[in-house]
């Protein structure tokens, strides 16, 4: 699920993959709201009965931004091929609860005021756009679905200045991966 | 006198007729019922067999509309507003966006692929799902 402006914006990657399973475009951030996702890239687990198996997960497919998180890819696609195959890393139930991250009142304001924002944004309100992104952004400081994800409509650069402005506030971290084994010892401080 | 108003919600923008004065927005009971599914009764908003009590009804009804700002106080909600643009967001309590999750069953969603086509999470029902949400950003 692309987190993005418009299907453009994820097409070279999403056509670069070719993916045989779906791949589709969020444009109004409906994912974040009824899962409570604050960043990518975030990965749940869900079972043959439509339940969350293991919550919230910030992991990678490859190991292009290792140096930046220190996580690595390996690991991580082997606990997935484990739970395929045999149903390994499913977490029990109060587990999932436990690491599963919940809104708050200021963070579900804070996702109002991105919707009202980003649809002032469609209509040409720039202005008004503007105030309910910083609104949000005030709201709900440890979300980068708002904070970084607004930079490209903002007309900021996500990966320039404003980014690692950003990145120098601490990187938004699910309780999850803390305990996926994906980090050499060494790597653990991260960014 | 009503004017053009959207009200954004779960993603979706309905385009409705509202009284605008100041920061006040006030909507027909029956559009909120139609939009949002609550009607106003003596006992209060109801939605199906709930209902919520209403402490304050002189400031929920106001000239015959329902203010919006003291709706989602009522129901819980939040709510995004810019009055002067003619546009809300109301969104979901954060103690019922809490049970839901805390529910562990997984919210289904539709959305579409980059050539339109709509997919939903409850399609793939019996099999194991990645969720992966990720971003060009």
């Amino acid at each position: 699920m692309a987190l993005d402006r418009c299907a453009d914006d994820p097409r070279a990657f999403i056509e670069g993959a070719a993916p045989t399973h779906p791949s589709l475009i969020d444009t109004e951030h409906v994912l974040c709201e009824l899962y409570h996702i604050v960043n990518v890239p975030t990965m749940l687990w869900i079972d043959e009965q439509g339940r969350i198996c293991r919550p919230h997960d910030a992991q990678y497919g490859t190991d292009t931004f290792t140096q930046f998180h220190g996580k690595r890819s390996g690991p991580y696609l082997d606990m997935l091929r484990a739970w395929v195959r045999d149903g390994e890393g499913s977490l029990a139930a109060e587990a999932v609860r436990r690491l599963q991250p919940l809104p708050t009142a200021d963070s579900q304001l804070a996702r109002c005021e991105w919707a009202l924002a980003w649809h002032l944004h469609k209509q040409g309100r720039g202005e008004a756009s503007e105030r309910h992104f910083e609104r949000a952004s005030q709201l709900a400081p440890k979300d980068w679905t708002i904070r970084r994800g607004s930079m490209p409509i903002r007309g900021q650069n996500p990966f320039g200045p404003e980014f690692f402005e950003l990145a120098g506030e601490g990187v938004p971290e699910y309780a999850l991966e803390a305990i996926t084994p994906t980090r050499d010892e060494g790597d653990r401080s991260g960014p | 006198m009503a004017t053009a108003f959207t009200l954004v919600e779960e993603g979706r923008s309905f385009d409705i007729q509202a009284d605008v004065s100041g920061s006040e927005v006030r909507i027909d009971p029956t559009v909120v019922e139609q939009l949002l599914g609550w009607a106003l009764k003596p006992e209060g908003l109801c939605r199906g067999d709930v209902c919520v009590a209403v402490r304050d009804r002189d400031a929920l009804v106001v000239g015959g509309g329902i203010d919006l700002a003291a709706l989602a106080t009522v129901l819980g909600r939040p709510l995004a507003l810019e009055a002067g643009e003619g546009v809300a967001a109301i969104g979901t309590a954060s103690a019922d966006q809490s049970a839901r999750l805390a529910s562990l069953e997984a919210p289904d969603f539709t959305l579409p692929d980059l050539e339109g086509k709509l997919h939903s999470l409850s399609e793939h029902r019996g099999k194991k799902v990645l969720l992966i949400a990720y971003a060009s950003w």
